[in-house]
């Protein structure tokens, strides 16, 4: 019985681990390749200091006089849950760290960098800003 | 309250089921079988369609294609850019997929009690829901202070903070609970 349980166990913890090597993979693979896209339409080297900068940075909108950035609706802990700042809807942590499905496709990422840069700055943004706060998103 | 529970879960089901067959026969068949308005079912239909629930379910509740009737979604998703101040475009393939999904699936395409009345004598296209006049009519009671000047609730658009059956669509009266106010039984 004892035997048995220990197996089990085993391979629990080999099945555990091979998830989580798949996930950390999926993330890694979705952000090593758009960097390498941005590199391709014009970043330099990515710096996740400016990425942190520019998320933080706080814009006043030209239309409503709100001011307006990242952290309004992901919240200054990449690790708490943020709350969207229009309907109050709960949105998951940025950080892979604690939220394993972040940043794991592409598209979606893409999508939310359009939307989000628009919203906030009232632009579009960057190769370059894209590939700074991926690089600081990534890291936490 | 439990075998409420237990009947809601079933019912959720059937729906599910049903709602997995074939659309065309299952559609045929339920006209024949359901006077239109006469035996509807309860409610409104859940949302039974993955890319919509992510896609539409990111910034809100995804709003299920029943509360409102094709031409309102038609005219939503033409206008997606500038979506009640937001930007919610999506690229052309998915665009395509939810449009067909909303179509088939609004107010008037299935026999729903709730999407039945939303609809009826319905003049117009409006884009909200909250704007139907049988949405306005049985919420005129409910005091602004629970609704806008109440944190966990901020707008009507947000059903689910009032309506604990929102997202499986049961909207009548008894599974209603206004946060910081309670339950609604009049
Ligand atoms: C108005 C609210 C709001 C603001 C402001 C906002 N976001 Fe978001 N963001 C969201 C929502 C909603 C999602 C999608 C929900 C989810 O993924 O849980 C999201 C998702 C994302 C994602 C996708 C993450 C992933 O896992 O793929 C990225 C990247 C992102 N936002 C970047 C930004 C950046 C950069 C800014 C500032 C320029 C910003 N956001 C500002 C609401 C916002
Ligand atoms: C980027 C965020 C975002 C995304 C993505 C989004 N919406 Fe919305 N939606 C909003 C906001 C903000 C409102 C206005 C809420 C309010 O007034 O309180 C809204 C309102 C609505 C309403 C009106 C609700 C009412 O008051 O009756 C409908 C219907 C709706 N959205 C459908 C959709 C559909 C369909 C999609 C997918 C194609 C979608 N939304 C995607 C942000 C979003
Ligand atoms: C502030 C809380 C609140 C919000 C938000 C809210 N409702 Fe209601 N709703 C109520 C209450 C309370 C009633 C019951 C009114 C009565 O019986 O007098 C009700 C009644 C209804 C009814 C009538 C019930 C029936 O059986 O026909 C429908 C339909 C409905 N709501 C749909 C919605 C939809 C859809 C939304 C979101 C777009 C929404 N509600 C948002 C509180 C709310």
């Amino acid at each position: 019985m004892a035997i048995k349980v220990n197996r089990r166990m085993m391979s629990a913890i080999f099945l555990v681990g091979i998830s989580c090597g798949l996930i950390v993979t999926a993330q890694a693979s979705a952000v090593q390749e758009l960097l390498a896209e941005y590199g391709k339409e014009g970043a330099g080297k990515y710096n996740a200091v400016n990425g942190e900068n520019l998320w933080k940075r706080v814009q006043v909108d030209a239309k409503t006089g709100q001011k307006r950035s990242c952290v309004t609706c992901h919240t200054n802990d990449l690790r708490k849950p943020g709350k969207h700042a229009r309907t109050g809807k709960l949105i998951k942590p940025m950080a892979p760290s604690v939220n394993a499905d972040r940043l794991t496709d592409k598209k979606k990422i893409e999508k939310w960098f359009h939307r989000n840069c628009k919203w906030t700055l009232g632009r579009i943004c960057t190769p370059q800003e894209k590939a700074d706060i991926l690089a600081y998103l990534a890291n936490q | 309250m439990k075998k409420l529970n237990v009947y809601m879960l079933a019912m959720s089901m059937i729906t599910t089921g049903l709602s997995g067959m074939s659309l065309a026969d299952d559609d045929d068949e339920d006209r024949y079988m359901r006077p239109w308005g006469v035996n509807a079912r309860p409610g409104v239909a859940p949302v039974d369609n993955p890319l919509y629930r992510n896609e539409c379910g990111s910034c809100h509740m995804a709003y299920l294609p029943g509360l409102l009737p094709a031409h309102s979604w038609e005219r939503l998703m033409a206008g997606l850019e500038n979506h009640f101040g937001e930007n919610a475009e999506l690229p052309r393939g998915e665009w395509n997929a939810i449009l067909a999904y909303l179509l088939n699936n609004a107010a008037g395409r299935g026999n729903y009690q709730v999407s039945n009345k939303l609809v009826r004598g319905l003049r117009g296209t409006p884009l909200r829901i909250s704007e139907l006049p049988y949405f306005v009519h049985e919420h005129r009671e409910i005091p602004a202070r629970l609704v806008r000047g109440n944190p966990k609730v901020g707008s009507f658009s947000n059903c689910d903070a009032c309506h604990t059956g929102a997202n499986r669509g049961s909207y009548n009266e008894h599974q209603v609970n206004i946060p910081g106010y309670g339950r609604y039984d009049d």
